[in-house]
């Protein structure tokens, strides 16, 4: 029997490599994932190794609690003077002190050198202990006083040499520094997009504007000390803002970020991976059960030879057996092609990560390969039970029907049970108390896997009803998108192929040949193609084709109409797998809109001056004096900042923002107590909360607030107002305080956001002199109310953008699925499109056929991903606060096309084996 | 038409003007080499207006071939076929299909009838392909005579074997082609109905003038045709006038004694 089940697979290429790729591409995304993470973890590992080589113990400045990862807040340095008490202990064989910042390197355009969101590291480099130092040099020297030396990859991407002189910004404007060298990180081929900026210690201490201070001493212990002697005895001496730890504890620290971030990457391209293996699994259960529907007759003739239910179970489940393994091992390598696409796609928006080659680990092998085999023969058991069901009778009886299977009459019970428990895992999920972040997750992927399952199972009621509505938004949609097409596909195409073996003048030929030609240069491929093969081989180019046209048939369309009906559970199965992908991408767009929408309001309804101040990347903090620089400006009305930093308040880490006196004639807030007088009233000790905070914490007007600032200094303050924020947000923190207040406490204050009100409001000419003021910074940029907004949510559309692609590889998937159900289809109707044909269809007319019911399908599973992700949607935007249910309407019509456009791409293949058949042969086809 | 006279066997044979089917000199060969086999070695054939033509012969005699290329189904190896004065032996594929379309109905063994179509979709399916309407009045007087009318919005699956050819007979003619081709028509069906179907395709010929061509092994079918024509091993051996079963028999038995 097992080797008649191989047999079935060779005998049936085209259908097994049609099915199999729902696999190999949902494995391909599980090990590609793991390529990739494991390749960034790596690459991390390395960087953090290589950081501290050659150091035994660390001395760091030590905040009051640990500080978020949000740039705003940097560990507090320290005084200088501990590097010499350091040097001077036993232990001790070298000490190395540093200071380290954020430095952006100013491009030859007068702009920031920045690549997507990666840091531009500044740093001080000592080449006399070289022991210490991570970097090589490649070319030059190290730096002397003003110079500087820049990572090669920056380098040659932005055309710098040795002996140039380039802008570096940091604390202050712009400082002109001699490029004295270029540096590689250790072994590391990329670090990310990272810019590296090193300098002698004292020209980064006056560029940072730590003067005399410190932010890391690296220590060396004499031979035979071991790194915990050593820390012990720098623990000693610390003075109490300063902490020590060996060498690889600190590395670990510094990680720990990191491998949050790679655990939650390496989760979020899995539940993807799952994703596509989920749809997979959908393709195919249909793809075997259409088969075993056509191969009755063999199955009930193996019966009456003899053959029991268990061996004809056996035969189906050894044949998915086989095609889950070769696909599999098919998806796993192509895993390694996509680990590096992915790198590319983040890139592209981007999002630039560290690359130091790509590991492919034991575990991931074994991962891909259990999961792609699991999924195979799961998807495959009930089809194969069904199969042991055919009587062996059917083999003598013609147009015998496979039983329904023993639960079928429980069918829509079974659907809407199953629906409903999905709705009831996923409200649990959403609004059940005291479930952990995890549980919530759990709750609400397998409650949306069960919603699934249960309209899938049920959509074979619905498919009647929808073909009939998509029917006609099908024929016209098709019909716009031909128009559309026509002369860049079809009239060219014609063109070229008249041109080619026409019969007409040769001047016409030519004419015609170079028309189609320039219309439309890749056909020319595709056209010498069919020359090379008519020339070389017996074939023969269809010829005289008919002039293309863009009407589609209504007699040709409407059959495929029908036949989209005819076989309902099918069509329904087929459509689902789209369906999933659609309910997900449609999902995702409800909450961007749902995100951007208050967003934009929020920003409209605060932000009422003229022009705000921001980073170039829209969300780094930007230097206190770029404000100052900003308000020499001619014509200036107003200019205030929000500052912004990390704190301590009623036991939890909070956001602190702090407010220049004048921010309420830049700005407008609803107050729930006070006005905008409390802006100016703030002084030393004073602060505002919004309304959330203040009935959180049962604050009100009066009440004491004890905020413990990052170098463990306590604010005793006290509440002078309450706002109320938009759901869209505010640009405050959970406490603001003045920014006077701020200054006194924290280190280098920075600007989240200054906003300017000009007179004359936004001109050119206030726009010019703006950016003009702010040249010196040029990581700071002026942008309008509308810039602004757009510039906020383009991280959001980044993110948006690399969701709809890792989203559309489950929609690849299900592409694949109409394309195999189609191709089964044509092959079972070979007989009636035979006979269509010999009657009269033609094959522009076949084709038609086809297409139709192609797209029909697709636009079924559209309508029901569509609802289904728009009721997902409203039940997230229902539980978090600040999304409100938006319907993005514009999204959903381009995913409705595209969605057609899915349905047009697949039946490309069916749809011409379907018009190539030869009437006669069809005819005889048994 | 009561004699052989008129008609060429060796297309050497004057063409009467009422031949709407002019096929010159077929030959037809499947396959290559030492495994080439001819299934027409030289068939000339006039098919005349208003009349019922069977061909019979043994399998493997190329009788469904000659009609498949009659038809414009299959292309011929060498020979020409006139087809209502258009020589189709070099028509695209395109040309082809419109000139089937226009100029030839199909009835076939199995019926091939589309399930999905009830019975009256079924029959004005050529038709809807070609973007057509019936004349007033034809398709009704249609499905009277082949006996349909209550049966109209049935699907295929919900008829019996002889009412579903009925069906194709009816989708057959409704576009009042030049010519009919019947590939076995009664292949399928038991005695009794087999008898009703070659009932209804003689009153078509006689009614309306349809010219018919019919497959066939059954010689109470043939006995329907004004003319018959016998095939043996890819030529015509005989041609027989309107016959009974018995004497179309002992033709037979003839020349499988020769």
């Amino acid at each position: 029997m097992t080797r008649f089940a191989l047999r079935g697979i060779l005998g049936r290429k085209l259908r097994t490599v049609l099915t199999a790729l729902a696999i190999v591409l949902g494995v391909a995304m599980v090990s590609g994932t793991f390529v990739l993470t494991d390749s960034i973890a790596k690459a991390f590992d390395a960087i953090f190794t290589e950081q501290y080589r050659g150091t035994d113990a660390v001395v760091t400045g030590k905040s009051a609690f640990v500080l978020t990862n949000n740039n705003t807040t940097a560990q507090p340095s320290f005084d200088e003077s501990l590097l010499a008490k350091v040097r001077g202990l036993p232990d001790v064989r070298a000490a190395l002190g540093g200071v380290a910042a954020q430095a952006h390197l100013i491009g030859k355009n007068g702009k920031a050198i920045v690549f997507g969101g990666a840091p531009n590291l500044g740093f001080s480099v000592d080449p006399s202990q070289p022991a210490f130092n991570s970097l090589s040099l490649v070319d030059g020297t190290w730096p002397k006083d003003s110079e500087v030396v820049v990572d090669r990859s920056t380098a040659s991407k932005k055309h710098l040499h040795v002996g140039d002189t380039i802008g570096v910004q940091a604390q202050g404007p712009v400082v002109q520094f001699r490029i004295s060298g270029l540096v590689k990180f250790g072994a590391v081929s990329t670090i990310g997009g990272a810019t590296l900026a090193g300098f002698d210690l004292a020209s980064a201490q006056s560029l940072f504007d730590k003067r005399g201070k410190l932010d890391d001493i690296r220590i060396a212990a004499k031979a035979g000390v071991s790194p915990g002697k050593l820390v012990a005895e720098v623990q000693e001496i610390l003075p109490p803002e300063t902490r020590v730890r060996s060498g690889s504890s600190q590395a670990t620290s510094d990680a720990k970020d990191t491998n949050g971030f790679i655990t939650f990457l390496q989760t979020f391209l899995l539940a993807f991976g799952g994703i596509a293996l989920f749809v997979g699994s959908f393709v195919i259960a249909n793809s075997l059960s259409i088969t075993i529907a056509q191969r009755m007759r063999e199955f009930a003739t193996l019966r009456t030879l003899g053959a029991s239910r268990r061996q004809v179970l056996a035969s189906v489940i050894v044949e998915a057996l086989v095609m889950g393994v070769v696909a599999s091992l098919v998806g796993l390598f192509l895993g390694l092609a996509l680990a590096k696409g992915l790198f590319k796609l983040f890139d592209v928006v981007g999002f630039t990560l560290p690359n130091n080659g790509l590991t492919f680990e034991t575990r991931t092998i074994v991962v891909a390969l259990a999961v792609g085999i699991v999924i195979t023969l799961l998807a495959s058991l009930r089809p194969a039970f069904r199969a042991t069901r055919v009587p062996p009778i059917a083999a003598v009886r013609e147009g015998a029907v496979l039983p329904p299977g023993r639960f079928a009459r429980f069918r829509v019970v079974g659907a809407i049970a199953t629906a409903a428990l999905g709705f009831a895992g996923l409200l649990l999920g959403l609004f059940g108390h005291g479930l952990g972040t995890k549980g919530v997750l759990v709750l609400m992927g397998l409650g949306a896997l069960l919603i699934f399952i249960g309209v899938a199972l049920f959509a074979s009621r619905l498919v009647r009803p929808l073909a009939v509505v998509a029917n006609p938004v099908a024929r016209w949609t098709v019909f716009i998108l031909s128009v559309l097409a026509w002369p860049l596909f079809a009239l060219p195409f014609w063109l070229l192929r008249f041109g080619a073996w026409g019969s007409s003048s040769t001047g016409k030929r030519a004419l015609a040949f170079v028309g189609g030609a320039v219309l439309n240069p890749l056909l020319l491929v595709v056209a010498l193609a069919m020359i090379v093969r008519k020339a070389a081989t017996r074939w023969n180019p269809e010829w005289p084709a008919e002039f293309p046209g863009v009407l589609a048939d209504h007699s040709a369309t409407s059959i495929g109409s029908e036949n989209s009906q005819r076989n309902p559970q099918r069509t329904a199965s087929t459509a689902a797998a789209l369906m999933i992908g659609l309910a997900l991408v449609t999902l995702v767009a409800t909450l961007a809109a749902g995100i951007i929408k208050p967003f934009e309001d929020a920003v409209n309804k605060i932000f009422t001056s003229d022009y705000a101040i921001t980073a170039q990347n829209n969300f780094d903090p930007i230097p206190v004096s770029a404000a100052r620089a900003a308000a020499s400006t001619p014509g200036i009305d107003a200019i205030a900042s929000v500052r912004g930093g990390d704190g301590r308040a009623f036991g939890s880490t909070i956001q602190v923002s702090a407010v220049d006196r004048s921010i309420g004639r830049v700005i407008t807030i609803d107050w729930k107590n006070g006005s905008n007088t409390v802006f100016e009233a703030l002084g030393a000790n004073g602060a505002f909360v919004d309304d959330g905070y203040a009935k959180k914490h049962k604050l009100s007007v009066g009440s004491p607030i004890a905020l413990l600032t990052p170098k463990g200094e306590t604010l005793h303050l006290v509440l002078k107002g309450i706002f109320k924020p938009p759901t869209g947000g505010s640009p405050f923190g959970a406490v603001t305080i003045s920014s006077s207040a701020f200054d006194a406490h924290y280190d280098q204050p920075q600007n989240l956001f200054s906003f300017v009100a000009m007179r004359g409001g936004v001109t050119d000419a206030n726009t010019v002199a703006l950016t003009n003021a702010l040249k010196s910074f040029p990581n700071a940029k002026a942008a309008t109310r509308d810039q602004f907004v757009k510039n906020q949510i383009s991280f959001l559309k980044n993110i948006l953008n690399i969701l709809y692609v890792l989203l559309a590889l489950s929609v690849v998937v299900s592409l694949f699925g109409i394309v195999n159900t189609l191709v089964l289809t044509v092959f079972e109707r070979t007989r009636e499109i035979g006979m269509l044909r010999a009657i009269g269809l033609t094959r522009r007319q076949t084709r038609q056929m086809i297409r139709h019911e192609s797209v029909i399908t697709a636009l079924i599973g559209a309508v029901l991903g569509i609802i289904l992700g728009l009721i997902l949607g409203g039940l997230l935007t229902a539980r978090v606060k600040e999304i409100v249910f938006v319907v993005p309407v514009t999204q959903l019509i381009v995913f409705t096309i595209a969605s057609i456009f899915v349905g047009i791409v697949a039946a490309i293949f069916p749809a011409r084996r379907a018009a190539r058949l030869s009437p006669l042969e069809a005819l005889h086809y048994e | 038409m009561s004699s052989a006279g008129g008609s060429p066997l060796s297309g050497a044979g004057s063409t009467t003007t009422e031949a709407v089917v002019v096929a010159r000199d077929l030959t037809r060969t499947f396959g290559a080499g030492d495994t080439a086999v001819q299934a027409l070695r030289g068939v000339s054939v006039d098919i005349e207006a208003g009349k019922l033509t069977a061909v019979m012969g043994p399998s493997g005699s190329g009788k469904s071939t000659l009609m498949h290329i009659l038809a414009g189904l299959d292309k011929p190896t060498s020979g020409t076929v006139e087809l209502a004065g258009t020589e189709i032996t070099t028509l695209g594929d395109n040309d082809l299909t419109k000139l089937r379309r226009q100029h030839i109905g199909f009835i076939f063994q199995f019926f091939n009838l589309l399930p999905i179509l009830d019975a009256r979709e079924n029959v004005l399916l050529p038709l809807t392909i070609a973007g057509e309407k019936p004349e007033d009045g034809w398709f009704d007087e249609l499905i009277g005579q082949v006996g349909l009318g209550d049966r109209l919005k049935h699907r295929p699956a919900e008829l019996s074997g002889g009412q579903q050819q009925r069906v194709a007979i009816a989708r057959a003619l409704v576009s009042r082609p030049t010519v009919v081709f019947a590939d076995e028509p009664t292949g399928n069906l038991d005695s009794s109905t087999s008898g009703e179907i070659l009932e209804l395709l003689r009153k078509s010929v006689e009614t309306y003038g349809q010219t018919t061509v019919m497959v066939t092994h059954d010689a109470r079918a043939a006995a329907m045709a004004d003319r018959i024509l016998l095939l043996a091993d890819g030529v015509i051996v005989r041609e027989l006038p309107r016959s009974d079963a018995h004497e179309i028999l002992m033709a037979i038995e003839e020349l499988n004694r020769r």
